[in-house]
């Protein structure tokens, strides 16, 4: 069990957040070609290491959280707030 | 068409054990050699597990290409193979993948005697419950699809499950009363170790170099092709290179460049103290997330959802244990004071589709197959005779030519994981 450390509630065990994967940006879908929205939906940089993803404390205070977390090991290495507006869910 | 023999150096049989007995079991042959890696071999299957083993197994034995070596970074069958629930099935929806896991069951029907290995494949019955119409009518539909693409499918009414699975909740005290279900009866489980090692003794004897303890560190490129892999113990320059790595495909794909539609999750299972026989087919509830059988040694084995986030721990989170065993003992209640007696993770290597991939890649010579997701272990053997095609003659099989990388590009998802309805 991961204990996330969110900056508006402290520490929490992780089933009171949802995990909302790595922040990718999104190409305008208007002027993206075939193979860099086909890259944006589905492909992934499956990152082993180090990663800093979106998590969401949707059982708790529903703000969304920047989390720096290490894929092999799961050790948390930071948390940060991070403005909704700016994630893409 | 008949296949060549595999010329074992000397068979498993009765008359073996008997002799092998009287001389205090001392005296079996290696099941396979430990040869250095050579410098060069025409094709290079990188994972020795399941799908790895058996890829070189068909390769030398269908298409007589025996100049192969297998790469493993730790021990064959170390990985996924011998992290699964041994669950074996072909209760798939679509055309695209019926044909393809139902040829991997027949395969396995045969598999014991023609790789002279005991896998104890058991055709116990796959029973998934349902617990409201909504999800009765959903396997309606699927039983239907499955009947029509000449598959062993059957409704249950709640008494014949109450009949065929007596240990099963049934009481209308349930929190989620059972009203019916559905049989697959040529599903089963099979021992997990002696399928690598089946496939693994049988393509040693047919010549491929098994390679263990070899992990691959990157790739020389030369004219946008892999030239040689660069290896823990050494470099092997070889024409093709297949990967079957499971959890960390877009690790070594990536070491050449290759970008896949695939995140890794970790899968958990879990096995009980052993009981007395107390339950004879795989019982399965897409509500609760959970399926469980028990093992020849009374083990329940009992497997569950996937961490829902990126993970190559091969651990797990404690809180999918207690979401798996709170859906077994609302299907089980008696067995609320079994204790688990161990648990394990895999890396998963998930499509967003939920269907594999066995394909070419961007770089001309790589090949891969994966996107095996939470159910290679079913897979292995039409996983690997695929495979071992398209490494041979340069196309896919007809079994898994919608298996393709090019279908999230072309919107042709085979979205089996909505589809089968079952414990993905």
């Amino acid at each position: 069990m991961i204990q996330i450390d969110c900056p508006w509630c402290g520490p929490r065990s992780e089933i009171e957040f949802r995990c909302a994967g790595p922040h990718e940006k999104r190409p305008d879908p208007a002027s993206a070609s075939d193979v860099e929205w086909t890259d944006y939906l589905y492909f992934r940089d499956n990152t082993r290491g180090l990663l800093l993803e979106h998590w969401v404390h949707a059982f708790g205070c529903r703000q969304w959280i920047a989390v720096e977390r290490d894929t092999v090991t799961n050790a948390i290495a930071g948390t940060t707030p991070v403005d909704a507006k700016s994630v893409s869910a | 068409m008949t296949r060549p023999k595999v010329p074992f150096s000397q068979r498993f049989s009765a008359a073996a054990l008997l002799r092998h007995g009287l001389s205090g079991q001392h005296n079996w042959p290696v099941m396979w050699r430990s040869p250095e890696p050579r410098k060069a071999y025409q094709a290079v299957i990188i994972g020795g597990g399941g799908h790895g083993l058996a890829t070189a197994y068909y390769l030398a034995r269908d298409w007589g290409i025996r100049d192969i070596a297998v790469i493993e970074k730790g021990w064959i069958g170390g990985g996924n193979t011998g992290r699964n629930t041994t669950v074996i099935r072909s209760n798939y929806y679509y055309p695209a993948s019926t044909p393809f896991y139902q040829r991997s069951v027949e395969l396995y029907e045969g598999l014991s005697d023609e790789l002279n290995y005991n896998i104890m494949f058991s055709q116990r019955g796959i029973i998934t419950l349902a617990f409201n119409p909504h999800e009765l009518n959903l396997m309606a539909r699927s039983v239907n699809a499955m009947q029509l693409n000449g598959i062993d499918a059957s409704l249950l009414t709640r008494d014949e499950i109450a009949r065929l699975v007596p240990i099963c909740d049934m009481s209308d005290q349930a929190r989620f009363r059972c009203i019916g279900g559905f049989i697959h009866p040529s599903g089963g489980t099979a021992r997990h170790d002696a399928v690598a090692w089946g496939y693994a003794r049988a393509a040693d004897a047919l010549g491929v170099d098994i390679i263990q303890q070899c992990e691959v560190l990157g790739f020389r490129m030369a004219g946008g092709k892999i030239a040689s892999v660069e290896t823990s113990r050494g470099s092997i320059a070889t024409e093709q290179v297949a990967v079957a790595v499971a959890g960390n495909s877009s690790v070594v794909a990536g070491m050449a460049g290759v970008r896949l539609p695939i995140q890794t999750q970790t899968l958990q299972a879990f096995v009980s103290e052993p009981l007395k026989p107390v339950l004879d087919t795989v019982l399965m509830s897409g509500l609760h997330h959970t399926y469980v059988s028990q093992s020849d040694k009374g083990e329940m084995v009992i497997g569950g959802d996937s961490d829902a986030y990126i993970s190559y721990g091969q651990r797990g989170s404690f809180s999918t244990i207690e979401n798996t065993v709170t859906g077994l003992l609302e299907m089980i209640p008696l067995l609320s004071r079994v204790r688990l007696l161990r648990q394990w993770g895999g890396a998963c290597d998930l499509t967003p589709d939920r269907t594999p991939i066995i394909d070419r890649t961007t770089v001309e010579n790589m090949l891969v197959s994966t996107g095996w997701g939470t159910g290679g272990f079913k897979a292995i053997p039409s996983g690997g005779k695929s495979l071992a095609h398209l490494i041979a003659t340069g196309e896919a099989d007809r079994f898994s030519q919608a298996f393709t990388l090019d279908r999230f590009r072309q919107g042709k998802l085979i979205d089996e994981g909505a589809a089968s309805g079952v414990a993905h």
